[in-house]
């Protein structure tokens, strides 16, 4: 049978599409360590000059919030609506506001 | 394609659960919503998405071996790479969707010992020889056609592991059907022995292609619920359809016929009549008795067996250098 | 005429090996090795194409890079006898990619600064691609020399199995003099220092000792090769001689 000490654990890769750009979740690979995750995650998720910089993190290391809190998490925001620029009106002869 | 469910029954589920849950969870997939893998679902849904994409990945990997098999042969260094790096986006998908069913609490380790014991299925198609250059024009322009026809709408599926592991699939898929049929066109339109290489190979694939589909619905058990829970969004039967509707004028282009004297233009449906899949043939290879099944298996054992020292030696490596790095430390 | 045949042993040298390695593609020892050794056999394929066509247009005789990679026989081919070595197992394959990439490294960074921008530019793009396989070829020379007694005891058996083969790199012949005269030319046995010493920094990370000197095999620039040679070819020519004057 298997046994999951043996596998290589798996790691999340992230990858920046270009410059500028924040490194975005592209998928998995399976490495015995660090550097060989990169190896990995370049040779699997960057064939199609897909980026310029990747970032492994081992899967474990992630924590997650729990979806049957998402409501209490998330939901406060919706009714927060004099966060965003649209909840104010300027008469349109004011420029550069 | 990959996904057709092979395994015929779904087992009911002794296990009882919470109806409000359950109900909760329908609705959200009926309202298309995803389901991301710390969200509760119900056990059989669970279990028939770690089914349908484990069968997927394997698919992926056993697949590389037909085509494989001509890389070594390449006629020229385009045809060479082409081919290389196709087989190598296999490998890669098969990697994406080995990640996706583990988000659902298998290993890939697990998964990969169901395959070598016979006890997960894989696609029926890569149970049959790829004998001639022809094949693998006939297996980019026919297999993966079927498969990109019903990978398509599976990137709507209501599991976003899987959902995500099939755009970034069909986004690196586009070019492989395309190759492989300017493989056939070329063929077609070369010497008499390489048209007829390429009428050979349609021969061969055409029925085995359109099996790649699954049973057809009626003897189809677990399509309603996969359908229900958006796993499967379109039926065997509706996809055979409209693979046949879409590749016979491709091959008739090219100057090919295809095997099939039942075949004929429905004008009243707007839709190819076409004659019946041999279906005995499909359940035995189903079962293990395709021509080259003994030989595909063979091949991944000895991969797996042959690279277990590799995969030890480094995780002792790994061990090793963190533990210096931790007494360094 | 000599430059064509410089051409031709540079392309030789990176089909070969990348055939070689294409034989991997779906038997690796996991899925993610398996896309990097596609990876570099890509890269090695690419340069092959590129080196080929210039040995082509520089021939003059209408023979393009295709021609010259399937319709040529083992005596007219000019790769190094260590990339034509079988590979064996995953151990016998990186010892052969190790000792290689690292040798092109060297060498396609001085070709890269030649007079002649024809080499300098394949050379260019080939370098970048070559530091990686060096590199993902010494990470696995670590973590096998490192890792058990047995993946020890195979980089060993691997490394004992290529290393009469890397003298061969660093040989200067004519061909290789009038190359420099013309401008394309790297002045070969200059190399090997540097490269002893990438070697022996790679061993020593990986608990390794160099295998005991012994007398090089040559031959393989002057189409003398390995008895491996012809069976890699009749099985990578095989379609282009069933079918002579054929597209596809």
């Amino acid at each position: 049978m298997s046994d999951p000490k043996k596998e290589w654990p798996l790691w999340e890769v992230f990858v920046r599409g270009k410059g500028g750009l924040s490194h975005r979740h592209v998928g998995s690979v399976h490495a015995a360590d660090a550097k060989m995750a990169i190896e990995h995650a370049r040779d699997t998720y960057t064939r199609r000059l897909e980026g310029v910089s990747l970032w492994v993190v081992p899967s474990a290391q992630i924590t997650a919030s729990d979806p049957g809190e998402a409501a209490a998490l998330f939901e406060p925001a919706e009714d927060k609506v004099y966060r965003h620029p649209t909840f104010y009106s300027i008469p349109d002869h004011i420029k550069h506001i | 394609m990959y996904t057709t469910d092979l395994s015929g029954k779904n087992k009911a589920e002794a296990v009882s659960e919470d109806a409000a849950k359950v109900a909760a969870f329908e609705a959200r997939v009926a309202n298309d919503e995803f389901i991301e893998p710390k969200d509760w679902m119900p056990e059989a849904y669970r279990k028939t998405l770690i089914r349908q994409i484990s069968q997927h990945a394997h698919s992926e990997i056993v697949g590389m071996l037909p085509e494989g098999n001509w890389i070594t042969r390449a006629p020229n260094l385009r045809r060479k790479a082409i081919l290389l790096a196709k087989v190598q986006d296999e490998g890669g998908h098969g990697l994406y969707l080995y990640a996706a069913a583990e988000t659902l609490g298998v290993s890939r380790d697990e998964m990969t010992e169901a395959l070598l014991s016979g006890k997960a299925k894989y696609s029926t198609i890569f149970n049959y020889p790829t004998l001639t250059w022809a094949d693998i024009g006939a297996i980019g322009w026919l297999v993966d056609g079927a498969a990109i026809m019903n990978q398509v709408p599976l990137q709507r599926t209501s599991y976003g592991p899987y959902a995500r592991a099939m755009v970034r699939i069909c986004k690196e898929e586009s070019f492989h059907q395309r190759q492989g049929y300017e493989i056939m066109m070329h063929l077609a339109q070369g010497t008499p022995e390489q048209k007829r290489m390429a009428q050979d190979a349609i021969d061969r694939w055409w029925w085995p292609s359109l099996m790649m589909f699954g049973p057809p619905d009626d003897k189809s058990p677990n399509t309603e619920q996969s359908m229900r829970w958006r796993i499967k969004r379109e039926t065997n039967d509706e996809l055979r359809q409209k693979f046949v509707d879409i590749t016979v004028p491709q091959a008739h282009a090219i100057g090919l016929s295809v095997p099939d004297p039942a075949l004929k233009w429905n004008e009243a449906r707007g839709a190819h009549d076409f004659g019946e899949v041999d279906w005995e043939e499909f359940y035995a290879v189903v079962r293990g008795e395709g021509p080259v099944a003994k030989e595909r298996m063979q091949a991944r054992q000895k991969a797996w067996d042959d690279g277990a020292w590799v995969r030890e030696a480094a995780r002792v490596h790994a061990e090793k250098r963190a533990s210096a790095k931790i007494a360094a430390e | 005429m000599s430059l064509t045949i410089y051409a031709q042993r540079l392309g030789d040298d990176s089909l070969i090996l990348g055939q070689r390695l294409s034989e991997w593609c779906g038997h690796a020892p996991a899925i993610e090795v398996d896309l990097s050794l596609a990876n570099v056999a890509l890269d090695l394929i690419g340069q092959a194409s590129h080196f080929l066509g210039l040995a082509g247009a520089i021939e003059g005789k209408g023979r393009d890079a295709d021609a010259l990679a399937f319709r040529r026989d083992v005596m007219d081919f000019t790769n190094c006898l260590l990339v034509e070595q079988p590979n064996g197992d995953f151990a016998q394959t990186i010892a052969r990619q190790f000792l290689f990439s690292h040798y092109q490294v060297l060498f396609l960074e001085r070709l890269a600064a030649a007079q002649d921008e024809r080499f300098a530019a394949i050379a260019a793009k080939a370098l970048k691609e070559v530091s990686y396989h060096a590199t993902l070829a010494s990470d696995w020379v670590v973590r096998l020399g490192d890792g058990t007694d047995e993946s020890k005891a195979r980089m060993i058996a691997g490394l004992d199995w290529m290393w009469r083969f890397a003298d061969e790199l660093f040989v200067m012949d004519d061909v290789d003099a009038a190359a420099i005269t013309a401008g394309a030319g790297v002045d070969k046995a200059a190399l090997r220092p540097a490269w002893d010493q990438r070697i022996d920094a790679v061993l020593a990370d990986a608990g390794l000792v160099r295998p005991a000197a012994r007398r090089a095999t040559l031959g393989g620039r002057t189409g003398r090769h390995s008895e491996h040679l012809g069976h890699l070819l009749s099985e990578m020519q095989f379609l282009q001689r069933a079918y002579p004057g054929a597209t596809w």
